[in-house]
């Protein structure tokens, strides 16, 4: 028991007062200025009100979700077993990581133009850029998780007499797992910045258009800011899918210090 | 193949299980090389528990690892009922420090982690009677992280045991619990030893520890390490710790380690 330990009603009271100051900031901020342009709290409702009503919001966060449901799955799908394989046998690693580091600090809007060139603007180049924004992180991950399993824990499944398969199966990937959720939850939050910037440039759906569009048609700012507050709350959403993994009593182990 | 006989405390004859002829190890490390073991000899006895003592980084581990098959000894041989050790074997069970329960089962699923080749019904009656032994009933669906040092570490030694393996090899097991927990488990130990019987090779640098525990104490010597001498402990357990002739067996061995016994 620590002193410090905050109560349960405080958990919840004290992010809805930040929140409710900076309502109310935001509010007089935008009297205050006199801006005609940049809307207060009420009109970004409003506008997201007449978002619903229209049916495209709704529909624009089914897009860029299912977008990033297609390029991030696939960069899981691929990118675990590629990152397990490597951790698994150091020489492969040695020669494919020194592309995959050189690949990593680029920024994924930089492959923009490579994508349209390759796919053409449109669905398929975002989930491209979806994909290959996802897909380093998880392999690096999966490949450090593997690589950082201690030896005792591979001596000890060597010892029930685990075959290689298995051993990987039952001791080194369970062993690996706290380490691949942190790469697949920082992968996860690439993703839904990205799917933002591609939808930006090359589609014509999804938050990311939505923000562009409001702009371009009108400079209707209340959209733009209802638009990037739905961008923030389900990153948030997702985020927390992947803080309710980490609870998980088989892989809350790794993220114990203490344990 | 003629009957091996080694001599133990009661004198009763008995059979080898493990043996080691001749055993070297070096280590290359930057292009330099350490012999850690020298000429090491040594016979175990079915059934005997003996305890290796020697001071820290001499190559006790290094030795314990050869005999288990983790690693291979630059020259001389390990045969266990008279093959040669090639591997790890599920018939002879390393127990590290309780750090090497998995952290991802729980109580339940660590023990039956060497039992995928049982029915279920089997598995359930192994774990549930382990889980007994060493007296974690209640706490089936922990995770390790939900225990204490010490049951982990009786986790550990479960997990081993349900496999019914015939040796158990364990590294100074009981070497990162408090000392009230270290007696306990040392009780325990010896109670399932004498339930069950197995060969057990305990390295250890407590000297009160081995004297307390093994039938014949090996003392070997700093790097590179050689067996300085073998001490037969030829007390009855349970084991008066205040006798005459414990107090001279211990401090025989504070002798041959070259430490007076005065601080
Ligand atoms: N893989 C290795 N590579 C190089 N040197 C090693 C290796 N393993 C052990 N050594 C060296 O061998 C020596 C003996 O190590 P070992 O772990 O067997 O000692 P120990 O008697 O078990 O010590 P302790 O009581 O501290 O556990 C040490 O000096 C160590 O540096
Ligand atoms: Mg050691």
């Amino acid at each position: 028991m620590t002193l410090s330990q905050p109560g349960k009603w405080e958990k919840y009271f004290w992010p809805v007062l930040t929140a409710g100051i900076f309502l109310v900031f935001w509010h007089y901020a935008v009297i205050a200025s006199k801006s005609n342009v940049f809307p207060g709290p009420w009109k970004v409702l409003g506008g997201a009100q007449e978002l619903m009503r229209k049916g495209v919001l709704i529909g624009y966060i089914r897009d860029s979700l299912s977008r990033v449901g297609v390029g991030y799955g696939l960069a899981m799908l691929l990118g675990v077993p590629f990152g397990l394989t490597l951790g698994w046998y150091p020489a492969a690693s040695q020669v494919v990581n020194p592309v995959i580091q050189m690949m990593r600090p680029i920024s994924p809007l930089a492959w923009i133009p490579v994508a349209i060139v390759l796919f053409g603007v449109g669905n398929t180049s975002a989930v491209f850029l979806i994909f290959l924004a996802s897909f380093f992180p998880i392999v690096v991950a999966s490949m450090n998780g593997v690589r950082n399993v201690p030896s005792m824990y591979r001596r000890a499944g060597r010892n029930f007499g685990l075959s290689p398969g298995k051993l990987l199966a039952k001791v080194v990937f369970p062993a690996a797992l706290p380490q691949i959720i942190v790469g697949l939850r920082i992968a996860l939050g690439i993703a839904w910045l990205v799917v933002v910037a591609a939808e930006m440039l090359a589609v014509d759906s999804g938050l990311g258009y939505l923000v562009i569009d409001a702009r371009n048609s009108g400079n209707r700012y209340d959209l733009v800011i209802a638009a990037m507050i739905m961008i923030g709350v389900i990153g948030l959403a997702l985020d927390l899918i992947f803080r309710r993994l980490e609870q998980i009593k088989s892989i809350r182990w790794g993220f114990r210090l203490e344990a | 193949m003629t009957e091996e006989k080694v001599k133990t405390p009661a004198a009763k004859a008995v059979k080898t299980k493990l043996r080691a002829t001749g055993i070297n190890k070096t280590f290359k490390r930057d292009g330099t090389e350490t012999s850690v073991l020298e000429n090491v000899e040594l016979e175990v006895a079915q059934g005997e528990f003996l305890c290796l003592l020697g001071p820290s980084g001499c190559g006790k581990s290094t030795l314990l690892n050869i005999c288990a098959g983790f690693l291979s000894p630059t020259t001389g041989t390990v045969t266990i009922d008279g093959e040669p050790v090639t591997g790890p074997d599920p018939r002879r069970i390393f127990v590290f420090q309780e750090r090497g329960v998995f952290p991802w089962l729980t109580v339940e699923g660590n023990i039956a982690f060497g039992l995928a080749k049982l029915s279920k019904a089997e598995q359930a009656e192994r774990i549930a009677h382990y889980i007994k032994m060493v007296g974690l009933q209640g706490f089936e669906k922990a995770y390790p992280q939900e225990l204490s040092g010490g049951m982990k570490q009786r986790l550990e030694v479960a997990r081993a045991l349900a496999v019914n393996p015939d040796m158990l090899f364990l590294d100074e097991p009981f070497g990162a619990l408090d000392s009230i927990t270290r007696l306990i488990m040392r009780g325990e130990l010896l109670r399932i030893w004498e339930a069950e019987r197995k060969t057990i090779i305990f390295v250890t640098h407590d000297i009160e520890e081995a004297v307390q525990l093994a039938d014949r104490v090996v003392v070997m010597s700093a790097r590179p390490a050689t067996i300085q001498t073998i001490v037969e402990i030829d007390i009855e357990h349970p084991r008066d710790i205040s006798s005459p002739r414990y107090l001279e067996l211990r401090d025989g061995i504070f002798n041959e380690i070259g430490l007076a016994h005065k601080i």
